[in-house]
C-alpha cells in the first residue's frame, strides 16, 4: 500500500527557485578532461590507455575490474596527458586519466542502434554494464549489479527516483521536464528485464508541471504510473522512496529487491536508455551550478572529467564571494575547498553559497529537547547515538541500530545546540562497517 | 592557484533554531502566569521573582568565572529555573528563600552535576522541594494580604466546598504562578504553537492524573464527580507542573512511548500524593520522583529503527 510519505524528515529552504526554470544547456569543455579511475562504489576501474595515446570521445580508456566496479569513457577527443593521482571532490587524490582537450570532439562510431525489444535480458544487462553506468543520485553504486537481483521475477516495482529531495538541485527537475520520453524509455528498458513488475515515476509533490506532463505521457503506458509524493526531505533516500511508493520497509542491510523493488535516479534511467537503445556509453550528466553566489545559476549537461572552474565560469562567475562551495547539494554532498576537481559520474550540482551556516558555531550541551528523536526518519535516538560515538562505545552504537542511519543530515539540521550529530554517527558507522569487514574477511581466510 | 575554502562533513545547512531562543520563549510563556501571579498578589510578587532570578543566572555567572568555565548565561536556562522557583514561592516568603532557593537550584542541582543538561532532575523543583522540607512553615504559608486561610486543594482536601470558577480565574490563594489556569493555559499555548512542547507528556499526565484521582478518591470513601475532579485540575500547582515544568526537555524521556510512560507515571504519583498523602499537593515530589525514572523508561523505550518495526511510528 502507498503511503506517499514516511515518518520523520524536515522541510528546509529549498532554494530551487534560483535554477528551476533555467533550461538544460551543453557546456563544452576547453582544458585538461580529468577521470578519476574510482567513480563509483566498488574495484576502481584500470586503463586501457597509455600516455600519449590518441583518444576519441565514447571511446573506453579504463576497464571495469570485476562484477562490481564500471568501465570509464573519454567524453572528448584528445590526448592522454598523464595517469596520475589528482583531487576529487571528497578531498582525496584519486589515481585519474587525465586527457589534454584537442577541442574537436571527434567521436568513435557506435555500433548500430538495435531496439531493446530485441535484445535478451542478459544483453541488456551487458549493455548497461558495458557504458558504465552506476547510480547517478550520489551514490554510485554500479547499476548492472542492481539490475541482477537473485530472483528477478519478483520484482515488483521499478521506481525512478525522480523525487530530487536535496534543497537546490533542479538537474532531475529539467531533465523531467525537457526530456520526459527519454526516462520513460529507459524505465520501460528496465521493465523488460522484469517480466513481473510496474513501472513508477515518484516525484515529490513541489514539482506538479513534472507530474502533469509524466502523466500524460503514460496515459497509455499500463505498466507505468505517476506517483505524486509529499514533499519532505530525505523523500529521495532510497528506503524511504520504496516505503512511499510501496509501504514496504526494508532495514539498512537489506536490498530493494528484498523489497521486490529496483530503484534508480533520473539521470540513471535516462542513461539506461541511451545505452541500451542507442548504444552510448555514459559521458555526460546534468549538474546544477547554483547559489547566490552565482551570477547566473544553470542546469547544465556537463561532459564527465570538466573542470569544475569551466562550470562556474559558464554560469557567469561569482557576483558575490563565495564562503561556502560544495559538491552536490547542502545536506549530503561535500564540502570543497578547491575548485580544481573534475565533474564525475556522481557530480549532481555545484553549490555555491554566499553565507556559511557552519562558521563560528560552536556547539552547546545537549538540552535533550528530542528535536533529532521527531526527524529521524530512521527511527533512532540520534542524540544517544551521537554520544556513544564520541565516546567510541561502537557495541553499544550497534546495539541501537547506529548502524540504520542514513546519513541524511535532518538531525544536525535541527539540533538547537548545533551539535554535530550526523558527522559523529557517520565516523562511528565507518568504524563499526570497517571492523565488520574485517572480521568477514579473516573468516573467509581461515 | 586555488585559495583554500571552508570545509564541513554535510550537512552544511543548519535551522535557525538556538537553545537561546528555545529558552527565550520558555521565559516569554512564564512571563503569562507570572504576569498574573503579579496582578493577582501584588508588587511583592514582583519582587520575588526578579530576586529568584538574578540569584540564579548570578549563581551561575560566579560559579563558571570562578571555575574558568565558558560563560553560559547567555542561553538564558537560568532565567528559566530562577521564574520557575519564584512562581512556586508563596508571596509572604521573605527575601532570602528565593536566594537561597535558586543557589541550591543552579548551584547543587546543575552546575555540580555537569550543568546545563546534564542535571537529571529539574533545578527550580527540586529548589522547591528542598525548601519545602527545610522551612516548612514558611513555604506553606499562604497568608498574604489578598488572601488569608487555607489553598483551595488543602480546603478540598479537609472536605470543603470551593469555587471551581475562581480557582480557573486565579483567583485565590497558592503560589505566585499556580492559581490561574487560564493564565498557565495561555503561556503553554505559547509554548505549544512555538513548537517548544507537545502534547504527549501533558496530555498523558492530566489523563492519567483524572482516572487515578478519581479512583483513589473513590476507593478512600469520598463522593467524587465531575465538580471534584475540575477542582483537582484546576487546584495547586497540577497545571503549571503539567505544562512547565513535566516537559522540561532535560528531565523528561527523549523517547516518544517515554513520554507517555512518564506522562503516565506523574499522573499516578500524583494522585497517590493528593489523596492519601499527608499534604494536599503532590506535583513537585510527582515530578521528581519521574526524573528520577527517566533513564529506566528511556531504557525500555528505545524506538525500533525504520525497516524493523519502526517505519509506522
Amino acid at each position: 500500500m502507498a503511503k506517499f510519505t514516511f515518518v520523520g524528515g524536515i522541510h528546509p529552504y529549498d532554494g530551487k527557485e534560483l535554477s528551476k526554470d533555467k533550461p538544460m544547456k551543453a557546456v563544452l569543455p576547453k582544458g585538461d578532461l580529468v577521470y578519476p579511475l574510482s567513480q563509483h562504489i566498488g574495484a576502481p576501474a584500470a586503463p586501457v590507455v597509455a600516455k600519449g595515446d590518441h583518444v576519441l570521445a565514447g571511446q573506453k580508456i579504463a576497464e571495469a575490474q570485476g562484477f562490481v566496479s564500471a568501465p570509464i569513457y573519454a567524453t572528448v577527443s584528445g590526448l592522454v596527458k598523464a595517469i596520475e593521482p589528482r583531487r576529487v571532490v571528497t578531498g582525496d587524490n584519486v589515481m585519474s586519466i587525465v586527457i589534454q582537450n584537442d577541442e574537436r570532439y571527434e567521436e568513435v562510431e557506435y555500433p548500430a542502434a538495435v531496439p531493446a525489444e530485441r535484445l535478451s535480458r542478459q544483453e541488456i544487462v551487458d549493455r548497461i554494464k558495458e557504458a558504465g553506468i552506476v547510480g547517478m543520485g550520489g551514490a554510485g553504486f554500479p547499476t548492472h549489479v542492481k539490475m541482477c537481483p537473485k530472483e528477478p521475477d519478483k520484482i515488483s516495482y521499478v521506481i525512478a527516483n525522480c523525487a530530487e529531495c536535496e534543497p537546490y538541485l533542479t538537474s532531475d527537475y529539467r531533465r523531467m521536464l525537457e526530456e520526459p520520453e527519454k526516462l520513460i524509455a529507459g524505465l520501460k528498458v528496465m521493465l523488460l528485464l522484469f517480466p513481473n513488475a510496474k513501472g513508477v515515476l515518484a516525484v515529490e509533490d513541489n514539482k506538479p508541471d513534472c507530474i502533469a506532463l509524466l502523466k500524460k505521457l503514460t496515459r497509455r503506458e499500463e505498466k507505468i504510473s505517476v506517483a505524486a509524493l509529499h514533499t519532505k526531505y530525505p523523500q529521495g533516500s532510497e528506503r524511504h522512496l520504496i516505503y512511499a511508493v510501496t509501504g514496504r520497509a526494508i532495514h539498512s542491510s537489506m536490498l530493494p529487491a528484498d523489497a521486490g523493488c529496483i530503484v534508480d535516479n533520473v539521470d540513471t534511467v535516462v542513461a539506461i536508455n541511451r545505452a541500451v537503445n542507442e548504444g552510448k556509453p555514459l559521458m555526460n550528466r546534468i549538474v546544477t551550478v547554483t547559489g547566490d553566489a552565482i551570477a547566473n545559476p544553470q542546469n547544465f549537461i556537463v561532459r564527465i572529467g570538466t573542470n569544475y572552474h569551466e562550470l562556474i565560469e559558464e554560469a557567469g562567475g561569482f557576483v558575490r564571494e563565495p564562503a561556502k562551495i560544495i559538491s552536490g547539494g547542502p545536506m549530503m554532498g561535500f564540502g570543497i575547498f578547491d575548485l580544481d576537481v573534475p565533474t564525475t559520474k556522481t557530480s549532481s550540482a555545484l553549490l555555491c553559497l554566499t553565507h556559511d551556516d557552519m562558521e563560528g558555531q560552536e556547539p552547546l550541551a545537549c538540552i535533550n529537547c528530542g528535536r533529532c528523536v521527531e526527524v529521524c526518519p530512521g527511527r533512532v535516538v540520534p542524540k544517544l547515538l551521537a554520544e556513544l560515538a564520541i565516546h567510541q562505545d561502537l557495541e553499544g552504537f550497534e546495539r541501537h541500530d547506529g548502524l540504520e542511519c542514513c546519513e541524511c543530515g535532518c538531525c544536525s539540521y535541527v539540533c538547537p545546540a548545533k551539535r554535530p550529530l550526523t558527522q559523529a554517527i557517520k565516523s562511528a558507522r565507518k568504524l563499526v562497517l570497517a571492523e565488520k569487514k574485517k572480521k568477514q574477511q579473516e573468516a573467509k581466510k581461515s | 592557484m586555488s585559495e583554500l575554502r571552508n570545509v564541513s562533513s554535510n550537512p552544511h545547512i543548519r535551522d535557525r533554531i538556538t537553545t537561546s531562543r528555545i529558552m527565550l520563549t520558555v521565559v516569554a510563556a512564564l512571563l503569562v502566569p507570572a504576569c498574573f501571579g503579579i496582578y493577582n498578589f501584588g508588587f511583592r510578587a514582583l519582587v520575588l521573582i526578579l530576586i529568584s532570578v538574578a540569584s540564579c543566572v548570578l549563581t551561575e555567572a560566579v560559579y563558571e568565572i570562578l571555575m574558568k568555565k565558558p560563560l553560559t548565561v547567555g542561553d538564558f536556562s537560568a532565567v528559566v529555573t530562577g521564574l520557575l522557583l519564584a512562581l512556586n514561592l508563596p508571596v509572604s516568603v521573605p527575601f532570602w528563600i528565593p536566594v537561597v532557593g535558586g543557589v541550591f537550584a543552579i548551584l547543587v542541582v546543575k552546575l555540580l552535576f555537569g550543568g546545563l543538561g546534564q542535571n537529571f532532575v529539574n533545578p527550580a523543583l527540586a529548589a522547591r522541594c528542598f525548601l519545602l522540607i527545610s522551612f516548612t512553615s514558611i513555604m506553606t504559608n499562604f497568608d498574604c494580604d489578598a488572601y488569608t486561610g487555607a489553598t483551595p486543594l488543602a480546603s478540598l482536601k479537609a472536605g470543603e466546598g470551593v469555587d471551581v470558577m475562581r480557582m480557573i480565574l486565579g483567583r485565590t490563594a497558592g503560589t505566585i504562578g499556580e492559581t490561574s489556569v487560564i493564565a498557565v493555559a495561555a503561556g503553554a499555548c505559547i509554548l505549544i504553537l512555538a513548537g517548544v512542547i507537545d502534547l504527549r507528556v501533558p496530555g498523558s499526565y492530566l489523563i492519567s492524573f483524572s482516572v487515578f484521582v478519581l479512583l483513589f478518591a473513590a476507593l478512600s470513601g469520598r463522593s467524587v464527580g465531575g465538580s471534584y475532579l475540575s477542582a483537582q485540575l484546576a487546584g495547586g500547582g497540577l497545571m503549571l507542573g503539567a505544562f512547565f515544568m513535566a516537559t522540561d526537555y532535560v528531565t523528561r524521556p527523549v523517547t516518544k512511548k517515554g513520554q507517555y510512560v512518564y506522562g503516565l507515571f506523574l499522573g499516578f504519583m500524583t494522585a497517590v500524593f493528593r489523596v492519601f498523602g499527608a499534604s494536599a499537593e503532590g506535583v513537585s515530589y510527582a515530578i521528581l520522583l519521574g526524573n528520577l525514572l527517566v533513564p529506566l523508561m528511556e531504557k525500555f523505550t528505545m524506538p525500533r529503527a525504520f525497516g524493523k518495526g519502526g517505519e509506522r511510528s
